[in-house]
């Protein structure tokens, strides 16, 4: 039961291993707030909707079970944005589209595919929260590098020197950084698995 | 000549200052995965902007013909279920009138549904407030900026195949650091005031 948990965390880490769910990964991690909440979030929709789909999954046949999954995700998706947008509209607004597209996010109809469809409840569960804190812990992650080199914060501390902080890396943070620091990133994972094995 | 100028306008924001892919990172994961092969991405590219334009058309009409004003917060789920039925109708009318097109688009119809540009640009056009007119070309322009730099990334992965790159950052490490590299060439852009 525990290792269906701690899989999604680093050995089958949704973003860094399988390349899952990178649109929201690059788009959203100018600072690790907004990480943390489109961690949250996507993690939510991901537990329910491993939840739903394990129950139904003798119900749904399978020639329509991609749409039905749809509906399900996008359903939970829906609870979500309207949710966030009533108790934390600062960052609602700040995740802006992403929020909707957590329907298309590759991760989650993946694992009801993958998994969730073929198991049950108990399982799914420790498999959603796994592949949901793997995620958040990636988003967090590559917002902990851009927020520091961009901004010279961490979640909005001040880290970085002072003048350091009145001219910081701009680029961190706008669109290039965050696919150069998301290349680095994976090159190192490599480098990192090659040692071990 | 005023509607060929907001044309325009609409044209370079959509394919330059504000790419779907580069500036707004939607579609990225077709902009890895299906950009290793320059015919592949092209494939894909014709296959996008087609669905986009179409989604774009179909799913402003839902949108202010059907939801608004009582079922505003249905939009999510109608949206990706108008696009994932329309991806399945337009396979099934290119396979029986086009068999030739349906052959070189085929196998990349079925993974649009979940290309979230797709998704984003519908949304877009109704966050942003355009004209049914306007939806049909930013969708159009979208797909095409969208067709602009995967094939540009295909052609340099295809040269890269040769080039002597460390281990560890061979394939998606070093499609990331050449995206990054793309976008801030895109970055340059931005500074157009339209």
């Amino acid at each position: 039961m525990l290792k269906e948990f701690t899989k999604g965390i680093v050995k089958e880490n949704p973003v860094f291993i399988m390349a899952l769910g990178l649109c929201p990964t690059l788009a959203v991690t100018t600072s690790i707030e907004n990480a943390i909440g489109m961690g949250g979030a996507a993690t939510f929709v991901l537990l329910m909707s491993n939840v739903f789909i394990s129950l139904l999954k003798n119900l749904i046949p399978s020639q329509v079970r991609i749409p039905a999954y749809i509906v399900v995700i996008a359903s939970f998706v829906t609870i979500v944005d309207m949710v966030m947008h009533a108790y934390i509209p600062a960052l609602h607004k700040s995740l802006g589209l992403f929020i909707p597209l957590i329907v298309v996010n590759c991760i989650i109809l993946g694992r009801a595919e993958a998994f969730a469809n073929k198991n049950n409840v108990g399982k799914s569960i420790m498999d959603g929260l796994g592949m949901g804190v793997g995620f958040t812990l990636a988003l967090v992650l590559i917002a902990a590098i851009r927020e520091l080199l961009g901004n010279g914060t961490l979640y909005g501390a001040p880290v970085m020197w002072e003048s350091y902080r009145n001219s910081p890396m701009l680029m961190a943070i706008l669109a290039p950084g965050a696919f150069v620091t998301m290349g680095l990133l994976m090159g190192l994972l490599n480098i990192l698995n090659k040692k071990k094995s | 000549m005023e509607f060929a100028g907001s044309v325009f306008t609409l044209a370079i924001t959509a394919i330059f200052v504000q790419n779907y892919v580069l500036a707004r990172f939607l579609g990225l994961c077709p902009y890895v995965g299906v950009s290793k092969k320059l015919d592949s991405a092209l494939g894909m590219g014709m296959a996008v902007i087609f669905v986009m334009t179409l989604a774009s058309t179909i799913t402003w009409l839902i949108h202010y013909y059907i939801l608004v004003p009582d079922y505003v917060y249905l939009r999510t789920i109608t949206f990706i279920l108008t696009i994932a039925a329309l991806v399945q109708f337009v396979e099934m009318v290119i396979q029986k009138i086009a068999p030739a097109l349906y052959k070189a688009l085929g196998v990349y119809l079925p993974l649009i549904t979940t290309n979230c540009a797709v998704l984003g640009v519908s949304i877009l056009n109704i966050d942003e407030k355009f004209t049914f007119i306007g939806s049909i070309f930013n969708g159009l322009f979208a797909g095409v900026g969208f067709t602009l730099v995967l094939v540009l990334m295909a052609g340099m992965r295809e040269r890269l195949e040769e080039a002597d790159v460390p281990e560890s950052m061979r394939g998606m490490p070093l499609a990331f650091v050449i995206a990054g590299i793309m976008a801030l060439a895109f970055l340059g852009f931005s500074g157009f005031k339209l």
